[in-house]
Order: structure tokens, then C-alpha cells, then sequence
């Protein structure tokens, strides 16, 4: 029993029978459809996959070499590409969200209080809204017809009378505008906590805004930062919606890929061993996170 | 009505032994520092915790194990803990409700509640549309509803602002007078608890120091806890001499039993007599220096040296820091404290 | 320091951000049939969804598929939340608890759906609601609406006074009258909220549901995907306006109940 709470009789009564029953068929669900299949996705990975596609249980390391690159002709750059091309996805996109989203919280945080809400309610509206059909609005603004096309038409980048998509900034503006609330929000939550006058003293110090930046600001919106961070990276690395609509076929990445496994291709424990990469690369991130901002309350625990 | 009671929470022992008679009709106090066990005391006798051992009498019944639902005792939470989904009305009807009494009753009881509590107009408000004293009444009458034979009052007085306790501590007073309801309250406030008359208790460490009436306790604290706990000052660590107490501020008599050979003393600020430089010599006559002369108002308030000593004296009086002056101390308000002093 | 450098940055943002629905939403009235071509405002695409049997086939999916599966998350996540919060569990145990409940927060979607179809050609064994289609759809939207259901009715639950409850106790309630009349009416809000959440997720969702639908089970979403892979109509355009429309007044008003109380 935890002696810092206060224990009521309601609450000893109350133990055994009802609060299993509360918590049982929910726990159980949840074990059941979710804790043991990511578990499993180990079993699946060492497993292989057989004539028809289904998968067969025997032990083998096949998955894992081919997730390093060695397929059935030998070793091929490939995967090695897409695993590549997928981490400086997510490394641009984290990226270029920190650049927008600390002038964007900075601004945000000083309107007046009623403003303050408006532009907050701005920011997450968009986050509710389908990522199939934002992608879809950007295919509509890159058409070839559109001013964003004919001006690159006109400059030479692309051949008149196309598209800007499917193409790398097709790419990264979909991913921008999708990953950016995640990261604006729990800065935002940072930054709206961070002392005004503090920032003010240091510019009477050091007088640089790069080092007011680097010494006083980031340390003291690392806790909003992180969670931002984790929050757009790790998604942005198992993104296939914005990636296939507004990439096309020719680019691939991790996300497109175990999509694949488990459609066309079907070869789930090759798919597997995608995940469990992925996955291990989510804890990791998670646990990295837990060192970084001990003690810190999670203000966005979404 | 409560023995010999014992209650922990994991390794800390919240009460000790607690025994606590109260009369029936009576507006009984229990006082003490926060953190010494007074409201653990009052939720046991609810019935929303159990005792590791011991009893709870009421009426002639033993009620120990009877949970909380079951016993004719109700509470006046601190926080009022108002139901905030239930208007006024239906708030104060809710415990007669829950017993299913027939509804037709239910109205004209809570309707005189209301009435007597002057919430009549505010029956139909929710509780984050009323103020404090106002929740304070609807706590109240929703307890009294009921006609427990005990109301429990848990530090009634905290969540009001400080001009308005002294009203609602008279109109609490009167309210008892009304109907002969028990009522145990909890404060670590000691004006209020002294304002309340009735018997208090002062409690320390899960343990009772003392009982009695105000003036009993107030005159004649039993020990050092409690003298400091109720005056705050001119507390002397003394050593015996035959009859004479020999202290900071010299030689002192005392009329009480004195069982140590070193303890302490305690003299009341406004009992000390400043006296006359031309006054003649006499026992428990002492001199000291003026440190600080803090004017009052209604009183001057003297901080001496040696001792350090207070005094609360006439405005009459106007000595300067610096000045020399002569107390009279008298015998029979010395009280001599309880316990040897290491 | 110069401020409006970082004005220019948020103006610049808001637009980046509601640039593609604005897009969507425009070329909806647009009366051109092919490209992208302005011709004139119309309402003739939203005429023609009601028209197109296989958008109806879609729409009826998704709101079958979020009303059930909320209702059941709703109850579940519910009950769960209280489990959570009211019984004494021991410190350990809750630790656990928690690292389940949050799976669903802290994985990214297509993890969760690689999780589902593991868990599905498991249990399809079993039976055959686990086959790709409604059935195991709802299955699996429940799976992650539980979490965040049971996360809104915690945080609720745990904002009560808990003297609230002892005087209701010391009122003579049971532990049953108690609930019924003090505890359910006072996270009413909160369960409310947890459940509108829950909805728009469900209908919201494409990445789960792409993963386990079957033919018969196609869901807006998922149509629209298909429909971006078949060719550009101006239909989707109307329809991804409609669902852009329906999801944030939806997300609004959840904002709006749990703000309320």
C-alpha cells in the first residue's frame, strides 16, 4: 500500500471483483489485438515466407539480412537506399518543422490572450483534418495548369505543360504541412511558459540574438522541443499516404514498403522485420526522450 | 464515546490511544497544528475510515465497523464538497433521497432547511453560482437534512475570507442553540475554537495534551505544546530552588505544584502587571530593558530583555526602547508546565 | 528585437497549412468536368455524390464503422478508466496497465495496423469476424479509440474533488447509488468528449482501415485514395470537402464539450 495516499475503506472495498471487471475486458483487448502481435512481430521476422505467401514458422535469419541489403542476388543497394532515403525524409521534415514552428509559437505566444486561443484553434484544425485529402489538396495546387507549375515551367526546372508532383518538394510540402502542428503544438506549450524578461536580460548581455537563441531559449524549450520531435519524426519515418500520393511509384520509402509486403507482395515476415525496425527506432526515440526531460510532465501526451 | 482509538497509515502512526468522551447537545472542539491527527479522528467518527483498533461509541452503540452510509453521522466537508451537477435544492435533498424516504417528506424537510439556513432564494442555483458563506450553508443544511446525531465539521471557517469567518462563526453558534445536535468541530484555529465555547480538545502528534473547557485550557495549558500553541510567548525555562523558580528574569514564585527540579513557566502577556518605579520591593518584582514597543491600538505590546519577554499592556503606558521598566509578575498566574526540561 | 520577421513566418505557415483544403474546396464549385480550369461556380459535383452509388456504399461504411465501433469503445475505454483510476492498484501493476493503454498513443499507425493483421490471421482461425472487411475493421478501430477514450475520461475523473464522493457516502449512498448519481453524472462530460474524440478518429482514419478492409468495406478514405490512383474527378473534390467539413466541426464541438466542464 502506498503510504502517501490516503487510503479510504470506499476504496478497500472496492478492490478485487468490480475494479477487475472495469479494467478486464479493456486490458484484455487491448493485450490481445495489440501487446502480443507487437510482440510477435519478432516471432514473425525470424520467420519466412513461404510458396503462396503465407508465412511459414521456421526459424531464419533471411529477414534480417535482407533488411541490411542482401537479397536473392546478392547484396543490392536498394533497401539500403530506402532506409536512407526514409531517415533524411524524416531528418528534413523534423528539420524544416523546427525552423517554421519556433518563429510560429514565438509569434503565437505574443498576441493577447483571446488572439492566443484563435491562432492555437488555426493550428490544430488542420492536424484533424484527412491526410489522404490534404495530400490530395497539394496534387490539386501543383497541376500542371496551376501558377506553382507554370512558373517552374518558365524558369526551366520542369517541362512545360507538367506537373510539380510527383517530385521531392511535392514531397516535403506535403509532409511540412502535415508533421507541423505536432511539432508547433508542444512548443508551443514551451514557449508560452518561457520568461519574457529572462529572454530580455540576455539580449541586454549578450546582445546576440544567435546566442540568446542557442544559451537561454533552446535549453529552455528543450522539454517542448523533444516531445515535438518525437512527434514528427517517428511518424514522418512510417509515412506512406503523403509519400505515395505526392512521390508516386518512384520514390520509395520504409513506410511504402511494409505497406507492400502486406498487399501486393505478400510477404509478411519480410514486412515484419520492417516494423520491428521501425518500432525499435520508436522506443529508442521514446527512451531517448525519457533521458532527456526527467521529472519533465508531458504536456502533450498525445 | 470514542476509545482507546489507534489508526496508521502504512508506518505512520496517525492516532495514538485517542480517547474522546462528548456529551450529547454538546458543540465540542478538537484543536491542534495541522498534520496532528484532528481529522483523521472526525473521518473515523463518519465512518469513511476504519481503526486499526479501538471503538466508536454512539449513543450507547458500538458503530466501529458501521460504514460510513450506514451511521447517523454527517460531515461539513472543508472543501463543502458540494455536489456541482445538483442545484441547491436537490443537493440538500440528497442524502433523504438515498434512504428513499417518501418524497412528500422530503420536500417539507428540506424546504424548513432551506428556510432556516436563509437559502430559500437560492434553491434553483448550482454550486459554482453561489459564494463561499453560501456554499458554506448549503454544506450545512445538507448535513443537518438528515437530523444526524452528530454533525461533523472539519475546518468549516478555512475556505471563507477572514471578515466573513467571525459572522459565520456566530450564526454556527446560534444554529446549534436551535436544534440540540452534536456538533464536533475541527480547527487549528484557537480563536475560533475558544469563540465556539463547549468543551475543545487540544490534540499533538495523533495524541490528546488536554481537555477541558476554553478557560480551563486557556488559563492553565498543561505543558509547553500547548502554552506555546495558545499564547505563542513567555514560555521560561526555570530550575527549583526550594520555592523559588530561578529564570532569565530572576527569582519567581509560583502558587502551582511544581514536580521538576528544571522545567518550564508560562505567564500570559496581558497578565503581566507593568508596575511604578516607586513601587516598594516585593516577591516576583523584576526588572528588564525595552527592546521593542509596538503600539496596538487598543493595547501596547512590549518585547523585554531579559527573557525574551512580552507584554500586553494599557495604551496608557508609553515606555521607549531603551527604558528600563518594573513587572509584577503574579503567583497565581505563573503556571508551572508539565514535564522536566532536559 | 524585430518581430515581424516571425509574423511573417506564422502568416506563411497558416497558409501552407490550409492551402490544400482551400484548393479542395475550391475546385469543388468548379464546373470544369476535366482539368483544372476555372469554368464557373456550380454545386453540380455535391448533386452528383448522392448520385454515385459507390460513394453512398462509402459513406454508409464509415459512419456504420465509427458509430460502432465508438459505441464500444466508448463502454470499454469507459470502464477502463475507471478500473484505473478508482481501484487501488499496486504501484507495478498500474505501470503495466498504462504501457498497454498508451500502445496505441505511442506507435505509429502503420506499426499498429501491421499489429492488427498479425493479430486477425491469428484469430481468424478462431472465427470469421476477424476476416478483412466491417467486422474486423471495428475491431480494430476500437482497438484504438480505447485509449483515447479511457485517456479523456481519466483526466476527467481525476479533476473531480474525491470529497465529492465521501459525501456522498457520508449521505447515505451506496456504493451503487453513489455511482449512478454522483460519479456518471459528474464524467458525463468527459465520456461525451472521449467518444466525439473517438469518432472523428474512426472516420478520420486511413491508415488502419487500408490495411484490414476488405472489398465490400471501403470507407471514404480509402476511397478517396483509390479514386486519386484511378484518376482526378471533381467528385472527390466535393466529397473531400464534405468530410473536411464534418471532421473539424466535429473536433470543435469535442474541443467545446470538454472546455465547457
Amino acid at each position: 500500500m502506498d503510504s502517501s495516499a490516503l487510503p479510504t475503506p470506499i476504496k478497500k472495498r472496492s478492490t478485487s471483483l468490480s475494479g477487475y471487471l472495469a479494467v478486464g475486458p479493456g486490458l484484455l483487448w487491448l493485450t490481445i489485438l495489440l501487446a502480443i502481435p507487437c510482440l510477435s512481430l519478432v516471432a514473425m521476422a525470424l520467420a519466412s515466407r513461404g510458396q503462396y505467401g503465407e508465412v511459414v514458422w521456421s526459424f531464419s535469419l533471411e529477414n534480417l539480412r535482407r533488411l541490411i541489403g542482401f537479397g536473392l542476388f546478392g547484396w543490392s543497394p536498394d533497401l539500403f537506399y530506402i532506409l536512407l532515403r526514409s531517415l533524411l525524409l524524416a531528418t528534413i521534415t523534423t528539420l524544416l518543422c523546427v525552423l517554421i514552428a519556433y518563429p510560429l509559437t514565438f509569434h503565437m505566444a505574443s498576441r493577447r490572450p483571446s488572439i492566443r486561443v484563435f491562432w492555437l484553434i488555426l493550428v490544430i484544425v488542420p492536424f484533424w483534418t484527412n491526410v489522404v485529402v490534404r495530400s490530395y489538396g497539394w496534387l490539386l495546387i501543383l497541376g500542371p495548369q496551376l501558377p506553382p507549375a507554370r512558373l517552374a515551367a518558365f524558369l526551366g526546372f520542369i517541362p512545360p505543360g507538367s506537373a510539380l508532383y510527383p517530385g521531392t518538394l511535392a514531397v516535403y510540402l506535403g509532409m511540412v504541412t502535415t508533421f507541423l502542428p505536432f511539432m508547433a503544438l508542444p512548443l508551443y506549450a514551451s514557449v508560452e511558459r518561457l520568461d519574457r524578461e529572462i529572454l530580455e536580460a540576455a539580449r541586454d548581455l549578450y546582445a546576440n540574438p544567435f546566442l540568446v537563441f542557442w544559451r537561454v531559449t533552446l535549453p529552455q524549450t528543450t522539454p517542448g522541443l523533444s516531445v515535438g520531435i518525437i512527434m514528427t519524426f517517428v511518424p514522418a519515418m512510417a509515412m506512406f499516404v503523403v509519400t505515395d500520393i505526392l512521390g508516386g511509384a518512384k520514390y520509395m520509402f520504409i513506410g511504402n514498403l511494409i505497406q507492400q509486403q502486406f498487399s501486393q507482395a505478400r510477404d509478411w515476415p519480410f514486412g515484419a522485420a520492417l516494423s520491428l525496425g521501425l518500432m525499435i527506432l520508436t522506443l529508442l526515440s521514446l527512451g531517448f526522450r525519457r533521458l532527456k526531460a526527467p521529472g519533465q510532465k508531458d504536456p502533450f501526451p498525445l | 464515546m470514542v476509545a482507546q482509538i489507534n489508526k496508521s497509515f502504512g508506518n505512520h502512526h496517525v492516532l495514538r490511544d485517542v480517547s474522546l468522551a462528548v456529551s450529547k447537545g454538546e458543540f465540542f472542539t478538537l484543536l491542534g497544528p495541522s498534520g496532528c491527527g484532528k481529522t483523521t479522528l472526525l473521518r473515523l467518527i463518519a465512518g469513511l475510515e476504519l481503526p486499526d483498533s479501538g471503538s466508536i461509541f454512539l449513543g450507547g452503540q458500538d458503530v466501529t465497523t458501521v460504514p460510513a452510509n450506514k451511521r447517523q453521522v454527517n460531515t461539513v466537508f472543508q472543501s463543502y464538497a458540494l455536489f456541482p451537477h445538483l442545484n441547491v435544492l436537490e443537493n440538500i435533498a440528497f442524502g433523504l433521497k438515498a434512504r428513499k424516504v417518501d418524497p412528500v417528506t422530503i420536500k417539507h424537510k428540506v424546504d424548513r432547511m432551506l428556510e432556516t439556513l436563509r437559502l430559500s432564494d437560492l434553491s434553483k442555483r448550482f454550486p459554482s453560482q453561489i459564494s463561499g458563506g453560501q456554499k458554506q450553508r448549503v454544506a450545512l443544511a445538507r448535513a443537518l437534512v438528515n437530523e444526524p446525531n452528530v454533525l461533523l465539521l472539519d475546518e468549516p471557517m478555512s475556505a471563507l475570507d477572514p471578515h466573513l469567518r467571525t459572522q459565520v462563526q456566530a450564526e454556527l453558534l446560534e444554529l446549534h442553540r436551535q436544534i440540540d445536535t452534536t456538533f464536533i468541530m475541527v480547527t487549528h484555529d484557537q480563536g475560533e475554537a475558544m469563540f465556539m465555547g463547549g468543551h475543545l480538545a487540544v490534540m499533538r502528534d495523533g495524541q490528546m495534551v488536554q481537555m477541558g473547557t476554553p478557560r480551563e485550557v486557556y488559563s492553565r495549558p498543561k505543558n509547553k505544546f500547548v502554552a506555546e500553541f495558545l499564547w505563542g510567548a513567555n514560555i521560561l525555562l526555570a530550575t527549583r530552588d526550594g520555592d523559588r523558580m530561578m529564570t532569565t528574569l530572576g527569582p519567581l514564585k509560583t502558587d502551582d505544584q511544581v514536580s521538576w527540579s528544571q522545567g518550564h513557566l508560562a505567564i500570559r502577556p496581558e497578565l503581566i502587571v507593568l508596575e511604578d518605579e516607586l513601587a516598594r520591593p516585593k516577591d516576583n518584582l523584576v526588572r528588564a530593558k525595552v527592546i521593542q514597543a509596538i503600539y496596538r491600538g487598543a493595547s501596547v505590546e512590549l518585547l523585554l530583555d531579559p527573557g525574551p519577554v512580552k507584554v500586553v499592556t494599557s495604551p496608557r503606558f508609553n515606555p521607549q526602547p531603551g527604558e528600563t521598566v518594573s513587572l509584577f509578575i503574579p503567583s497565581a498566574d505563573l503556571v508551572a508546565l508539565e514535564g522536566q526540561a532536559a | 528585437m524585430r518581430t515581424w520577421p516571425q509574423a511573417v513566418v506564422a502568416y506563411l505557415s497558416l497558409v501552407l497549412l490550409y492551402l490544400p483544403a482551400l484548393a479542395v474546396a475550391i475546385f469543388s464549385v468548379n464546373k470544369a468536368r476535366f482539368g483544372l480550369n476555372w469554368k464557373g461556380f456550380s454545386w453540380m459535383w455535391y448533386q452528383k455524390l448522392l448520385e454515385n452509388e459507390a460513394i453512398i456504399e462509402a459513406t454508409l461504411n464509415s459512419l456504420i464503422l465509427a458509430v460502432v465501433s465508438t459505441i464500444i469503445a466508448t463502454v470499454i475505454g469507459t470502464a477502463l478508466a475507471l478500473g484505473l483510476e478508482r481501484a487501488p492498484w499496486p504501484k507495478s501493476c498500474l505501470r503495466l496497465f498504462d504501457a498497454i493503454v498508451n500502445i496505441p498513443v505511442a506507435v505509429p499507425d502503420i506499426i499498429m495496423a501491421v499489429a492488427l493483421v498479425l493479430a486477425f490471421s491469428l484469430l481468424r482461425n478462431l472465427s470469421g469476424i476477424f476476416d478483412m472487411g466491417l467486422g474486423a475493421m471495428i475491431i480494430g478501430h476500437v482497438t484504438f479509440q480505447i485509449s483515447f477514450v479511457t485517456m479523456v475520461v481519466r483526466g476527467r475523473l481525476a479533476s473531480l474533488n474525491p470529497q465529492t464522493r465521501e459525501a456522498a457516502w457520508d449521505l447515505f449512498a451506496s456504493r451503487f447509488y453513489n455511482f449512478r448519481r454522483v460519479t456518471l453524472p459528474l464524467i458525463t462530460p468527459g465520456i461525451l468528449a472521449g467518444a466525439m474524440l473517438a469518432f472523428t478518429l474512426s472516420l478520420d482514419d486511413f491508415i488502419i482501415s487500408f490495411f484490414i478492409h476488405g472489398p465490400e468495406s471501403v470507407t471514404l478514405p480509402i476511397y478517396i485514395f483509390a479514386s486519386l490512383k484511378r484518376g482526378l474527378t471533381p467528385e472527390t473534390n466535393a466529397l473531400s470537402t464534405v468530410m473536411l467539413l464534418a471532421t473539424v466541426l466535429l473536433a470543435l464541438l469535442a474541443e467545446r464539450i470538454t472546455r465547457k466542464l
